[in-house]
């Protein structure tokens, strides 16, 4: 078996003291959640850490709840939130489908058991040259996102392109969700859309010693969502693709859509966010936004030779799963 | 139904649905190489070329022999002697000697105090590469001899075999369709969840014991004293149960060497564990084949000739590698074929990791080639596609055009029976578009003729013994590897003997305990280790039944045995307990033991390789897929495949059908799935569970298992083998099922969704131009 390198481990129980030790520690600790991109990872010598911060035990990052704020209900998820919690939450599937949906994609039901909604928030991008092992990689002369010094997923590309595959990320953005950091510096929400950045090193705008502690998304009547993914097997698969659709759909006239956003991910580093969305007139016929939306996405999004499969025919599919979650939300 | 078996044989364990003596494996207690840990046990870990063709210039493990707890290094001149499975072609050292031929070639190994002391340390070995040109796909081998990867170094050719059946030229220029296809198999690995694991341990008494997750306990015996210049009197092999082989643990590696040759220099035990990654790298899995294929035939749908032209991709080293250049052809001539044939096959080396035998050894990737061949040509007559193959069917008894005896063959009733369960007749071509069913048929050996080496001895054997309590432990060279052969050989016994299964142990896999088995591959278990058991269990029933005619006063012959007592025919009340009967036979006879063996008959064709592919007795199977083909996305679904086998006579039903299940599943997921893909720079694409796609079980078609039995006249109680043969025919029953949902022929796997889109894109784009021109 890989073994893991050896570390220091550390776990806190609350918040405050989870914070006072990543800022003491620094660069040399790395925060662990479910541990299920973690561990892979440090076996693999993409992380090397000297001391690894569970925060697992902390009751704070935990519950599902539905929050009223001023006139606005909000769904609340903590960062602690297991995957398998968010997919069967019954708040989580009335209030953010998409969410649900994507949460329930993730991985083999042993990942979303272990796996928490932070850890895949704030999931390392992946590539094929990359989440491979020590000894592949020297064989293949490293890359820039670790140890190296060029692409091979862009030849002569000076930055990483490395794929943004968590799967909750295009559902959060596409339901304008907020995302809700601690750190050092103190508290700040950031739109999970402005969380994300073109940069397949490091994709998020999250600080050293910076915690994701929950996820809000406002309640809205008339909004609907829907994910999908593209994927070889039925299980276990990282996306080749994933998309999610938000429709706001007026209150008596539910055949038609007011305003949609649609949010393809496994492009490149940072999850996409289709314009011609932006587009849509309030009245659209459901069966029109569908074709724009799946012709805007197929314009827009041109997937990258990062993760392995056919990357036409990746192209091919925007479209096809665009209009499949589209449709799926009509009537 | 009305049964028609006699009564004795209704009561028999053979043939029932018994599952004992399987708990342990499915409960977790069965004990696994990996499980076993030695006290002062070292680790070892291999340290691996990073380059596909490279000579070694220098090995420095200074830096890693200064680690505390790292106890030795060992490089290449440490066991100067070349292995390898067959005789003849011995090519490989158990660590590189002056060249690595692969990214992954073992070139030293360590031995320290824990795993990740052991990886570490492998870490540290300075190795000095100079790099030579590489051949890392089958064209470049093709096309670049001076690579010279091959013997001698002039070109890259591991084998070519060259042979004519009657006069196939003729026979396609007289024939009234010829198909015409160019055909490619990716090659796959055999991924058993357990990876290749061995412990060496040398004792005080110069025992040298290497425990393995072999199928070949026997042959790495021979190859562990001849590369380690120890005499085979102070070597034992065990080999613990193991966690899933499928032929990749056919021969000897590395590690077995390495383990032993470490525990020899350091005294202490010394365990490796192959990583995920390692098992890649240690292969032997399917050859990548590119093939050139004619098949003829008249009007009427009778064959005439078949012509094929296969480039092998070897891989870095011979394996079973001359052996499967003459499966890719010799093995095509049953069940349905031509009166002509002509194969040339050439298996190149390239840099690639070392393919070897995979379930359906060589014969998997000519079968996808053919079985879609007939597709074509029963499109082009219009002739039903079973239709075409029973008009062709070779019939039982008889002998094929390149010299294999024919004896049971149940292949009729196969089709027949796949016919009928899918439905064939009211849906075959007819279902809507989007939706297909595809037929395909194969034969397989149940066993080789002839033994890895030439020599007179049985190929098989089993020992018994008898204790006077009452139990009867079977001492068998076979291996059990998850086949359940365990199983088989206490049903035997037990049926024999009279005896519950609680009353009879399996000891197999341990050249120290049990008679030479040649192994687990080629499908040979139930045939010749059946035969050896029922030999010998057969000659403590005599005894047994002698000494209960002496106590009872009645002649032998009216002595039956049944269900825990031997009792007199017609008076049933008469008779004495099996344990009784022990008794009185160890008192009559003395000690109760017996050997049985067996040993195949003389076989096959006249002519040099003849003998290759010659089998006491051929499996046959028919199999039907159904899928499904999304067109938007060229997503292609596995519904349903019939699987029905010819396996002679189902010993453990249970186990025959887990076998054809998952040789269908296994069929499906190369099908749709699997490619072991190296890259054009010699690495693997993704040596790792998650970039090399094995079916989730959400992947599975619903299988559908049929047996048929035909009751071979040599195989023990009829049986003949069921492990590999139900495989061949999912590919191009998928493949032909796909033609029949969409109208695409996709003659290169795996049928990946691109790959589907692609072809019926093309298919519009052809049909829209006609229209064009049409008008
Ligand atoms: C075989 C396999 C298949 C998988 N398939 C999928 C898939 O299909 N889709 C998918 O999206 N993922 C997949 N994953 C990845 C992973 O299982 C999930 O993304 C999971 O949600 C990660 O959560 P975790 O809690 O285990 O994260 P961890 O591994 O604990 O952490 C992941 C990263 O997030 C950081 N982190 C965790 N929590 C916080 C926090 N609260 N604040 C700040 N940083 C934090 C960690 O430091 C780390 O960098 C797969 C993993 C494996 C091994
Ligand atoms: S995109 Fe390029 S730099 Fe980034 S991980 Fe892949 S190969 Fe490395």
């Amino acid at each position: 078996m890989l073994p893991l390198p050896v570390f220091d481990h550390h776990k806190p129980k609350t918040l405050s003291a989870a914070l006072d030790l990543l800022a003491r520690l620094g660069d040399k600790a790395v925060v662990l959640a479910g541990g299920t991109d973690v561990l892979p990872n440090m076996k693999q010598g993409l992380v090397e850490p000297e001391h690894v911060v569970s925060i697992a035990g902390i009751e704070e990052l935990r519950g599902i709840s539905l929050v009223r704020e001023g006139d606005e209900d909000k769904l609340v998820v903590g960062a602690g939130a297991r995957l398998v919690e968010v997919e069967s939450s019954i708040l989580v599937r009335r209030v953010a489908p998409a969410l649900a949906e994507a949460a329930g994609q993730v991985g083999g039901p042993h990942h979303r058991a272990m796996g928490t909604l932070g850890g895949n928030i704030c999931l390392d991008t992946r590539c094929r040259y990359y989440n491979q092992t020590y000894f592949w990689r020297k064989s293949l002369g490293f890359c820039l996102k670790k140890d190296g010094t060029v692409c091979h997923v862009v030849r002569g590309g000076s930055r990483c392109v490395a794929a943004a595959s968590n799967d909750t990320a295009p559902a959060l953005i596409a339901l304008d969700a907020d995302l809700h950091l601690l750190g050092p510096r103190g508290a700040r929400v950031v739109k999970a859309h402005d969380f994300y950045v073109a940069d397949g090193v490091k994709n998020t705008v999250l600080e050293p010693g910076e915690l994701v502690v929950r996820v809000s998304i406002t309640r809205q009547g008339g909004r609907r969502s829907s994910f999908e993914k593209l994927r070889r097997r039925n299980a276990i698969d990282f996306p080749l693709l994933s998309i999610a659709v938000r429709l706001d759909v007026s209150g008596v006239e539910t055949t038609r859509v007011d305003a949609a956003d649609v949010v393809v991910s496994a492009l490149g580093a940072r999850p996409r966010r289709v314009r011609a969305a932006a587009k849509i007139r309030p009245g659209t016929p459901f069966d029109v936004a569908a074709r724009e939306l799946a012709e805007g996405a197929y314009a827009e999004c041109k997937p990258l030779p990062n993760v392995d499969d056919d990357t036409e025919w990746r192209r091919e599919m925007v479209p096809a799963l665009v209009e499949r979650a589209v449709t799926r939300l009509e009537g | 139904m009305t049964d028609t078996r006699k009564p004795s044989e209704l009561r028999g364990l053979v043939g029932s649905r018994t599952r004992t003596l399987l708990a342990p494996r499915v409960t977790g207690q069965v004990r696994y190489t990996d499980d076993i840990h030695l006290p002062r046990m070292l680790w070892g870990r291999i340290v691996r070329s990073p380059h596909p063709h490279a000579r070694i210039v220098r090995i420095d493990a200074s830096r890693a022999l200064a680690r505390p707890g790292v106890l030795a290094v060992i490089t290449g001149k440490d066991m100067p002697e070349r292995f390898g499975i067959i005789p003849w072609t011995p090519d490989e050292y158990p660590l590189a000697l002056d060249r690595a031929r692969f990214i992954g070639d073992a070139v030293a190994a360590v031995a320290a105090t824990d795993e990740r002391l052991a990886h570490e340390a492998a870490e540290l070995v300075d190795v000095e590469y100079e790099i030579l040109p590489a051949a890392t796909d089958l064209q470049t081998a093709i096309d670049k001899p001076e690579v010279g990867l091959g013997k001698g170094g002039k070109d890259n050719v591991s084998k070519e075999v060259d042979l004519a059946f009657g006069d196939v030229d003729a026979a396609l220029a007289e024939s009234d369709v010829v198909i015409a296809g160019d055909y490619y198999y990716e090659g796959s690995a055999h991924v058993p969840i357990e990876t290749h694991c061995a412990i060496g341990n040398l004792d005080k008494n110069g025992l040298l014991t290497v425990w393995s997750t072999t199928q070949v306990p026997h042959y790495l015996h021979r190859e562990l004293s001849r590369v380690l210049r120890v005499s085979p009197t102070r070597i034992r092999v065990i080999q613990p149960p193991v966690g899933g082989a499928f032929g990749g643990k056919s021969e000897p590696f590395s590690l077995e060497f390495c383990a032993a040759k470490l525990a020899m220099i350091t005294g202490r035990p010394v365990k490796f564990l192959y990583t995920r990654e390692e098992e890649f790298y240690a292969h032997r899995g399917r050859h990548p084949m590119q093939i050139q294929m004619k098949v003829g035939a008249k009007r009427d749908g009778k064959l005439t000739g078949v012509d094929a032209r296969t480039f092998i991709d070897g891989g870095a080293y011979s394996s079973f590698g001359l052996v499967t250049t003459y499966y890719s052809g010799q093995l095509l001539t049953l069940p349905a074929f031509a009166d002509t044939y002509r194969f040339r096959s050439t298996r190149l080396f390239t840099n690639k990791p070392p393919c070897g035998p995979k379930r359906g050894h060589g014969s998997v990737q000519p079968r996808f080639a053919f079985e879609v061949s007939l597709d074509k040509i029963s499109r082009a007559l219009a002739i039903d596609p079973i239709e075409l193959r029973r008009k062709n069917l070779v019939p039982p008894n008889t002998t094929t055009l390149n010299g294999l005896r024919v004896t049971s063959n149940g292949i009729e009733q196969c089709l027949d029976a796949v016919e009928k369960a899918s439905g064939w007749k009211e849906r075959w071509g007819k279902l809507p578009k989007g939706r297909g069913l595809g037929v395909a048929t194969s034969a397989y050996i149940s066993g080789t003729n002839y033994a890895i080496y030439p020599n007179a001895m049985p190929q098989s054997a089993v020992q018994l013994k008898v204790d006077r309590s009452g139990v009867v432990t079977v001492f068998s060279g076979q291996s059990e590897i998850g086949q359940g052969c365990d199983l088989m050989l206490a049903v035997l016994v037990a049926d024999e003997l009279g005896l519950d299964l609680g009353s009879v142990r399996v000891i197999s896999g341990d050249t120290d305990l049990t008679p030479v088995d040649l192994g687990a591959y080629s499908s040979r278990g139930t045939f010749m280790n059946g035969n050896a058991c029922l030999m010998a269990a057969r000659e403590i029933k005599s005894k047994l039944v002698a000494a209960v005619a002496e106590k009872l006063d009645v002649d032998p012959r009216n002595v039956l045995v049944t269900r825990g007592a031997l009792v007199v025919v017609h008076d049933p009340s008469r008779g004495v307990s099996v344990t009784e009967a022990i008794q009185l036979a160890e008192a009559k006879f003395g000690t109760l033991g017996a050997v049985g063996h067996y040993n195949t008959p003389k076989l096959g064709g006249e002519y040099r390789g003849g003998t290759i592919g010659a089998s006491p007795a051929y499996s046959f199977t028919a199999h039907v897929a159904e899928v499904s083909v999304d067109a938007r996305s060229g997503i292609v679904r596995v519904e349903n495949i019939w699987v029905a086998h010819d396996c002679g006579k189902a010993l453990c039903p249970t186990i025959v059908e887990g076998q054809m299940e998952g040789s269908a599943y296994m069929g499906a997921a190369e099908a749709l799935l699997e490619e072991h893909v190296i890259g054009p720079d010699g690495l693997h694409k993704g040596p790792n569970l998650l970039d090399y796609r094995i079916p989730t079980s959400l992947d599975v078609p619903d299988l559908h298992a049929l047996i048929v039995e035909s009751e071979d006249q040599e195989g023990p109680l009829g049986a003949k083998e069921s492990g590999e043969g139900p495989l061949h025919p999912s590919i191009p029953a998928i493949a032909n099922a796909i033609f029949d949902a969409v109208g695409v022929r996709i003659d290169r796997l795996p049928f990946s969704p691109a790959r589907v889109l692609a072809a019926l894109r093309k298919k519009q784009a052809d049909e829209n131009a006609r229209h064009a021109a049409a008008e």
